[in-house]
């Protein structure tokens, strides 16, 4: 079964797009000064980049088959969701290890609280603070 | 016509792998190593996505839904080891 050419384009268009996406994002990680810095790639451009592959292949697939299916949108939706959270996650570990940074990145860890920084360590949950 | 983009795209995620390997060998902390592995397995998801285009198949759809959530639960088990020195506490 062929497909109809408006379809294929938009089906290539969304390919490229998304390689693009996904090769700008991992350029940003390897090329960028500082560890903030380098987390805006990957966190936003990949995250894009596998969208829109994702999309191109579930229109693919519909194309082919004649009936959608919701598997591709459920591992874009799984992404979206993910990888906000794990964003987060390094950046708070980032700040916790007291990562180097260049002068002109925003944000000290002077302004964040003791127990994020681990300075005063939140008591165990089983052990009382001395 | 998809052809050319399936190759080119490939082309792009490959040139991507090899920019987190790099910045997973220089990488001068934990944080940046454990960011090029959370990076590298959202590319190997969209390698899988093109396999399963260029052989025609939605096979391999499950291994990506299982690459996506536990390359999420191993990126967090990380970071909550370098947070707390324990994982589940």
């Amino acid at each position: 079964m062929t497909l109809p050419v408006i379809l294929e384009g938009v089906i290539s268009l969304l390919l490229v797009a998304g390689g693009a996406f996904v090769f700008i994002g991992s350029l940003g990680m390897a090329h960028l000064r500082d560890f903030y810095m380098r987390l805006h790639g990957p966190t936003k451009a990949t995250t894009l980049g596998i969208g829109c592959m994702l999309v191109a292949s579930m229109l693919y697939f519909w194309g082919t088959e004649g009936k959608p299916d919701i598997q591709e949108m459920l591992i874009t939706l799984f992404l979206f969701i993910t990888a906000p959270v794990s964003a987060h996650l390094l950046a708070k570990t980032a700040l916790h290890l007291r990562i180097k940074h260049v002068e002109r990145t925003a944000g000290r860890p002077i302004e964040l609280r003791p127990e994020e920084l681990g300075e005063k360590p939140v008591p165990h949950p089983d052990r009382a603070h001395d | 016509m998809i052809e050319v983009a399936l190759w080119t795209s490939l082309a792009l995620v490959v040139a991507a792998m090899a920019l987190n390997v790099y910045r997973l060998t220089i990488g001068p902390d934990m944080p940046d190593r454990l960011l090029a592995l959370d990076t590298m397995y959202i590319n190997s998801i969209a390698l899988i996505v093109l396999l399963g285009l260029w052989l025609d198949t939605k096979t391999y759809f499950e291994a990506a839904l299982l690459i996506a959530m536990l390359g999420f639960i191993s990126t967090v088990a990380v970071c909550k080891y370098l947070l707390r020195g324990d994982i589940i506490e």
